[in-house]
């Protein structure tokens, strides 16, 4: 058994302080832990959103030593508690408090997103037939447990701050997974190029390295997003054929 | 005077896991406006830890499988003690529930002819549960947020119901705080329908997140409603146990489902030791044919680790006392040993139990495509809760509907895994349908000012004490006094000093002070929710005490035995003057069609 120092992030929407606080360090902790007993020791009142604790809700999305992580699954013996370790918020969102992001953009993000369409049933009693092979590809995509990770290292929201033209990784994954599900009618490609931005996402990949999920996002999900985009806006002949048809 | 904000709908929805979320979206289909409280995020619920899959019998593994089968082994199961009704209508309408979710978008894993594969699980006969990996619970969650966000739905995130608010005996609203700023908000509604899940941080070891607090069983009861069958909390076998940190996370039946068996420290299969009479039809008494059921041969018997969850964490509890357990105080978990039956064993794993792979490599530095896991019982679900109408899901109180974890009667003295998150969307939709039409036939009541005042001082008193008790401290104590006095095995005497242990803990609490300012303060809300779990925690004591036998997740070593007197009630409680009244609620005799199913299913 050792000590740690951590420091954390206090403070409101205004601004806030590093504040370090020492708890003691047992085999197999994770940071959230961590977190939890200075709660209980020294600061009831630190604010740090969490559920399950086991990496399949993600609410405790954080920055440990400047990583985008969740806090559930990240064991101190993975990182270097011999120095403080900083945890803050996720950046690309205001804080709310403390360790707290507001991520309320999110949710109105997906709602602009065409809801899912299937086409009718296959079978007489309502019923459709898939192969695992049609969903595979899919499935991978809705793995998803929506922690933000990826849109907190992303660059064009990040460092460009572009959240009024371009959705982020994670919608992009929700549009593809929409895009390809093998029920799926309906068409989300025209605002996948103007409203949603998927231009401004140059694949430096960095969200799908922090995916706690390893989800392939840039590979499985953007670049054949981006690759149908490609299809049905840039092809010189299916373009000459739009420009026909307007006519 | 209290400053709040006040918000009106026709139906309010407490909650927003499976249950909350399929009433909210059926409420709003039926043309009322609908607002959904979360205590966390959307999408956060408890309800994306539920892992293996949901129950229904679509027989698309096994022809033979039908809505008779399900009901009789969910009535098995539960020890004859489950409302039949409920039970019936959830074996007739998990089928249909669960095809809805394909039509919102919903992808589970395919069986060869392209249809919704199905898996075994404890005390199916067949294999029934719908299911995606080891992340069922997730895929129904996000279906349902996903079809809800466009149904025009007032979603309120991160607010949190102190008290039902009462015009005479009928609900008709809540007061509850915002947690980014503390601020109170009052809800006014026609009808209002709990689905706040469970209680399991009642005790020390849980698989339960922080936002299993007995919430809505403590509001109902607060407000007069009565709760049933407190007394069965689901122990469920495979929680992990080491490290410490993460003790009581949950290990999926499905690793079991999947031929995962349980050894002793001296490497025996200890479950072919203790079969109980009334599945002794039913189970292989061999380690071949156990795998041969597994493997999908429709002639064999099930495994013994496939014994319903009650007796199975019972049996390890028997092992680690006898000194036959692992290092860190469980028993093993074995699926690594399939590669001895399957070519490509280790990926077979890796694609059936994704989660409990990266689980357990990321936070035990153990690979269970080769190591068995170590695994020991957690609290986990409870059978027990608001008592409801079968159909209609209606509490005892007028305006009042309960679905999901937090209503009671399906699962009697142990629930089957997999019933649950059929149960949320067999039952949530219920009771958002009754909920609208109790909504479409009444007025708004009116709601009385000087409850809200007294309601805001009581919520705010943690503030006003100086130098109390830190709120986190309390509740540590109280999961270890439960997880001592009223665990899997429970006592009279031990039951008795829990009693006065609640009473030292209620004073303890009610000298608690919390620091720091009223935004988003965890220590206050704790404080808050001290409240809740203390009630509960009453409720399941006094139940226990009363069960003077044993029965499915309620195990007492001085009346070891059933009872045949006690399988004529249900045990249910209720606040009289401020005191919590126990009585005994006679159950009705079950039809005689309902029993010819029993007895033709054997």
């Amino acid at each position: 058994m050792s000590e740690a120092t951590f420091t954390i992030r206090r403070g409101g929407r205004d601004g806030g302080e590093m504040v370090a606080y020492q708890t003691r360090v047992t085999e197999g902790m994770v940071v959230l832990d961590a977190v939890h007993q200075i709660q209980a020791e020294s600061a009831p009142d630190l604010a740090c959103r969490w559920n399950c604790k086991a990496g399949k809700c993600g609410s405790c999305s954080a920055e440990i030593n400047g990583k985008p992580k969740l806090m559930c699954m990240t064991r101190l013996d993975t990182i270097d508690i011999t120095q403080p370790v900083t945890i803050e918020p996720m950046r690309a969102f205001p804080p709310t408090k403390d360790l707290i992001a507001d991520i309320s953009w999110n949710y109105e993000v997906k709602k602009r997103i065409k809801k899912f369409k299937p086409r009718p049933p296959d079978a007489a009693d309502g019923t459709w037939r898939m192969q695992q092979s049609d969903v595979d590809r899919v499935q991978e995509f809705r793995k998803c447990i929506e922690c933000y990770l990826c849109q907190d290292v992303c660059h064009v929201l990040r460092d460009h701050v572009k959240h009024d033209e371009f959705i982020g990784p994670r919608f992009l994954v929700y549009s593809a997974a929409l895009e390809m599900h093998p029920l799926d009618t309906e068409n989300r490609v025209d605002e996948l190029k103007d409203e949603f931005g998927i231009g401004y996402c140059n694949i430096t990949k960095c969200c799908t390295k922090v995916c706690p999920e390893h989800i392939t996002i840039t590979d499985n999900a953007i670049i054949p997003l981006k690759e149908r985009v490609v299809d049905e806006f840039y092809d010189p002949l299916k373009r000459l054929v739009r420009l026909f048809r307007r006519k | 005077m209290v400053e709040y904000q006040t918000y009106e709908h026709d139906v309010l929805v407490i909650g927003a896991g499976g249950a909350g979320l399929r009433a909210a979206i059926e409420a709003s289909a039926a043309g009322v406006s609908v607002g959904l409280i979360c205590k966390s995020l959307l999408g956060k619920a408890h309800t994306v830890m539920a892992e293996g899959g949901m129950a229904a019998a679509m027989g698309h593994n096994d022809d033979r499988d039908n809505w008779k089968v399900h009901f009789s082994d969910t009535m098995r199961g539960g020890q004859y003690v489950n409302n039949w009704r409920m039970a019936e209508l959830h074996a007739k309408e998990a089928p249909d529930r669960v095809r809805e979710l394909e039509g919102w978008g919903a992808v589970f894993d395919r069986t060869k002819d392209g249809r919704i594969n199905q898996r075994n699980f404890g005390g199916h006969r067949y294999p029934r549960l719908a299911h995606v990996g080891d992340r069922t619970g997730l895929e129904l969650i996000r279906t349902l947020q996903d079809h809800g966000i466009h149904q025009g739905i007032d979603v309120h995130m991160e607010v949190t119901v102190i008290s039902l608010l009462k015009d005479g005996d009928r609900v008709v609203g809540v007061f509850a705080y915002e947690r980014e700023h503390g601020r109170f908000r009052v809800f006014k509604a026609k009808a209002v329908i709990l689905a706040t899940g469970g209680v399991g941080r009642a005790y020390k070891i849980t698989s339960n997140s922080w936002e299993g607090t007995g919430d809505g069983h403590a509001l109902a009861y607060h407000a007069g409603a009565e709760l049933i069958d407190m007394e069965f909390i689901q122990f469920h076998p495979t929680g992990m146990v080491w490290p410490p940190s993460v003790r009581g996370i949950l290990v999926t039946e499905g690793v079991r489902g999947e031929g995962g068996i349980l050894r002793n420290s001296e490497g025996k299969r200890f479950m072919f030791d203790d079969i109980p009479a009334n599945y002794k039809e039913q189970t292989a008494d061999n380690e071949e044919e156990g795998w041969r059921y597994v493997a999908g041969d429709k002639n064999a018997r099930r495994p013994p680790e496939l014994l319903t969850r009650d007796h199975v964490a019972r049996c390890i509890n028997r092992e680690v006392k006898a000194g036959r357990g692992s290092p860190h105080g469980g028993v093993y978990l074995d699926i690594a040993w399939i590669k001895e039956k399957l070519p490509n064993a280790a990926e077979h794993i890796k694609r059936k139990l994704p989660s409990m792979y990266h689980q357990f490599m990321q936070l035990a530095n153990l690979d269970i495509t080769t190591t068995p896991m170590e695994v020991g019982p957690t609290t986990h679900y409870i059978m027990g809760g608001i008592r409801v109408d079968a159909d209609t899901q209606a509490s005892t109180l007028p305006g009042l509907y309960a679905a999901g974890e937090c209503a009671s009667g399906i699962n009697g003295a142990n629930r089957l895994g997999g019933n649950s998150l059929s149960d949320l969307i067999v039952f949530g939709k219920r009771a958002g349908e009754y909920a609208a039409q109790f909504a479409k036939e009444n007025r708004h009541g009116s709601i009385d000012s000087t409850l809200i005042e007294s309601e805001a001082r009581r919520a705010l008193e943690p503030f006003d004490r100086e130098a109390g008790e830190n709120p986190f401290v309390i509740q540590n104590d109280l999961q270890d006094m439960m997880q001592k006095l009223v665990g899997i095995v429970r006592l009279e005497d031990e039951m008795k000093e829990a009693l006065d242990g609640l009473d030292k803990l209620k004073e303890r609490t009610a000298k608690s002070s919390v620091t720091g300012n009223i935004d988003f303060n965890p220590g206050w809300h704790t404080a808050l929710d001290l409240r809740n779990l203390l009630t509960v925690s009453e409720a399941i004591t006094r139940s226990a005490i009363e069960r003077k036998e044993s029965r499915g997740g309620q195990f007492r070593d001085d009346y070891p035995d059933k009872d045949p007197a006690f399988a004529k009630f249900n045990v249910a409680v209720k606040e009289v003057d401020g005191q919590m009244q126990i009585s005994h609620e006679a159950i009705p005799e079950m039809p005689a069609e309902l029993k010819a199913v029993i007895e033709e299913m054997g």
